[in-house]
């Protein structure tokens, strides 16, 4: 039988669901208008006052918060409580070298935690299950958010980060790991790695798996079910709106059901701004309801997407949101990471006579992906010495790896190589087939 | 049951709620929270017509109320408990009562069921039965409140309204007091839409609750979350005060 975990919001008649979220949008809005400068700023700007506010589609005329606003507001100037009513903080990659910081409140990691328990229950766990969570703990808000939901279920919780693959099958093994949390492309990993181990999935008890941080295709799912004879399942969120926990798909893995007691989605067109019809593809923008520390107003997260609105067999009466489709900036996910090209340029043109001629080329070989930093060679730093010209290729390498968390190779090219649109080069190529 | 949509109440210029929405589901008790002046009397006093919306809508059970008369909001099945109890001092217990059931008085066969009310209003409170024929004015403060209570029982409603139930009591009669309310809910299935200084005691007894500062929503929550909220604690519930004296 189909569990849920909160019936109550979950399956709520649409009228009751909009006049719950006109309550907390409200409420919401009468709060930061109060406590938030940014959002106080920003409203004057568009002449709108909270009061103007008087139906759902009001929230069209307010304005959109972007990832530029959490940077000018760096580190804590979006936050709507004073510090010490927070008890959490996590941060996510920036554009431009500062992350983007987030608070939580007692309150909020407690509905943090029941969001998570919801999709988490939605995929199948339960309190018998045993949890193994692959992903990095830390500042991301990834392994923290599935490990509160897992405890909150019920379920036995190993913390074992991301890593080590070898020791993660062990654990597996001898634990009797059921529920399997990573990214899809780890999920691969371990599959191949149990090949050539020689480990039968058949000799383990895993039932579930629960895959995000980074976009998927069906054919992985297809694949990573059938490998692992597990039913792998996907959840969305991001950390500037909670972490995971967003939407989650059921067992009818038809798209993500979207907690809209807890956040309005909208869907516009990233180049008019506009809001799109129902059923339209274009970008998600997230209005978060019940956050006390960091409420989001029209967030855009430039994820795009569509919404479902028509009923689901699972019973939830939740709106459905397809996996993501794309980005309407240029940023990359590898690894689960993310990667915006600024970052490498801000890089390049810190280490002198680099000129940024650069191209970036994403691989995926075998399961994981490889990023490749193509630069155009100039007599700054063109080396008759081959050591010379090693050693600065090491660097730049070192350095971008230590702004991006993630490893590159780095790559001269011959001056020109790089075909230039429009006098500026195609910065990126991504050649992964997802 | 009850939905409120951008209520807007004026008293003169006086722009006295803004924008309030909220709803109560059947079998619920709700509280609102704030401070003096926030609106919470407003909201009880626009829900049964005293001082109407200026614009907005009230929902009960589906259907618009907002422009029926206060005698019609009875009829319906919403009673208010007054701030300040007003009961009617010059009359005795049992007369304050039975006018409770003043609309249902005409029919024949719903004198047999105000009989039925009236014990179980002294069921409720034994207090009450003893001193039936006492003027009311001679009651104490918390057998008043009681009396309030009672006879808007006697409406037999559904949606309870009570402003400040516990102003002026005595700590003891407060929770026998809240104890009823709480036997309502659990017997009778009375939906209460609850107003109270007394925040920390209404969030122990209530689902849910909303908190007002002036004449606008800040927070909905449950009442769980909102006992756990720093700002509550800090604005209604008394926590807090050195931290606020030393900024």
């Amino acid at each position: 039988m189909q569990q849920i975990w909160d019936p109550t919001h979950e399956c709520m008649l649409r009228g009751e669901l909009e006049q719950l979220q006109l309550e907390r949008l409200q409420a919401t809005l009468n709060r930061v208008y109060k406590n938030v400068t940014c959002y106080r700023n920003k409203f004057n700007g568009a002449g709108i006052v909270p009061e103007d506010i008087r139906t759902l589609a009001d929230l069209s005329r307010l304005p959109f918060t972007t990832k530029e606003d959490l940077r000018l507001n760096y580190p804590y100037g979006m936050f709507a409580v004073p510090l010490r009513e927070v008890v959490r903080i996590h941060s996510s990659s920036g554009t431009t070298g500062k992350p983007t910081v987030v608070g939580y409140t007692r309150n909020d990691l407690q509905s943090w935690s029941n969001l998570v328990a919801r999709f988490m229950t939605a995929a199948g766990v339960t309190h018998d299950d045993v949890v193994q969570i692959a992903f990095g703990y830390g500042m991301f808000t990834g392994a923290f958010g599935l490990h509160y939901g897992a405890e909150t279920i019920g379920a036995s919780v190993i913390p074992m980060s991301s890593g080590n693959t070898e020791k993660q099958l062990m654990i597996m093994q001898d634990y009797r790991t059921t529920t399997l949390v990573c990214t899809p492309s780890y999920a691969i990993t371990l599959a191949d790695r149990m090949e050539r181990m020689g480990i039968d999935p058949k000799s383990l008890s895993l039932k579930v798996g629960l895959f995000g941080g980074e976009p998927w295709s069906e054919a992985m799912r297809k694949e990573i079910e059938a490998r692992l004879l597990i039913s792998a399942t996907d959840n969305y969120g991001l950390s500037e709106i909670i972490g995971p926990g967003v939407a989650g798909e059921c067992q009818q893995k038809c798209g993500m059901h979207l907690f809209e007691d807890a956040f309005i989605p909208e869907i516009i067109d990233p180049e008019t701004c506009q809001p799109l019809p129902p059923g339209s593809v274009g970008e998600l923008v997230l209005t978060a309801l019940t956050k006390e520390a960091f409420p989001m107003i029209r967030y855009r997260t430039r994820d795009i997407t569509s919404l479902d609105y028509s009923p689901c067999a699972c019973g939830r009466t939740l709106v459905r949101m397809r996996k993501t489709m794309g980005r309407s900036d240029d940023m990359l996910i590898i690894k689960g990471v993310n990667v915006f090209p600024s970052q490498i340029e801000e890089v390049l043109f810190a280490i002198e006579g680099c000129e940024p001629h650069y191209q970036l080329v994403v691989e995926r070989q075998g399961s994981m992906d490889v990023l490749e930093v193509r630069i155009e060679v100039t007599e700054n730093i063109f080396f008759d010495e081959m050591k010379k010209q090693r050693a600065f290729l090491e660097l730049v390498e070192k350095r971008i790896e230590s702004m991006l968390g993630v490893g590159v190779t780095v790559k001269l090219v011959e001056p020109n190589s790089i075909p230039r649109h429009e006098g500026k080069a195609a910065r990126v190529i991504d050649n992964r087939q997802i | 049951m009850l939905k409120l949509k951008n209520i807007n109440t004026y008293y003169g210029k006086v722009h006295a709620l803004k924008n309030v929405s909220l709803h109560l589901v059947a079998g619920e008790i709700v509280t609102l929270i704030g401070a003096n002046g926030a609106g919470k009397t407003t909201i009880l006093n626009t829900l049964s017509a005293i001082t109407p919306a200026e614009s907005g809508e009230i929902l009960f059970e589906g259907n618009p109320i907002h422009n029926l008369p206060p005698d019609r909001l009875v009829r319906l099945g919403i009673a208010q408990v007054p701030e300040g109890r007003q009961v009617f001092k010059p009359l005795s217990v049992e007369d304050n009562l039975e006018l409770g059931a003043y609309l249902r008085y005409r029919s024949r066969e719903a004198r047999g069921t105000i009989k039925k009310d009236l014990q179980d209003v002294y069921t409720l409170f034994p207090r009450l039965l003893e001193r039936r024929k006492q003027l009311s004015g001679t009651l104490s403060g918390g057998e008043q409140q009681m009396l309030a209570i009672g006879r808007a029982l006697m409406t037999s409603p559904r949606l309870l309204l009570l402003d400040e139930p516990s102003m002026g009591l005595a700590p003891l009669i407060v929770q026998e007091i809240f104890r009823v309310l709480d036997g309502l809910r659990r017997e009778r299935g009375t939906t209460i839409l609850l107003v109270e200084q007394n925040a920390k005691a209404a969030l122990k007894l209530a689902d849910r609750g909303y908190v007002l500062e002036t004449g606008k929503v800040i927070l909905e929550g449950t009442a769980a979350n909102l006992l756990e909220n720093k700002e509550v604690q800090r604005a209604y519930l008394g926590k807090d005060k050195k931290e606020i004296w030393e900024r």
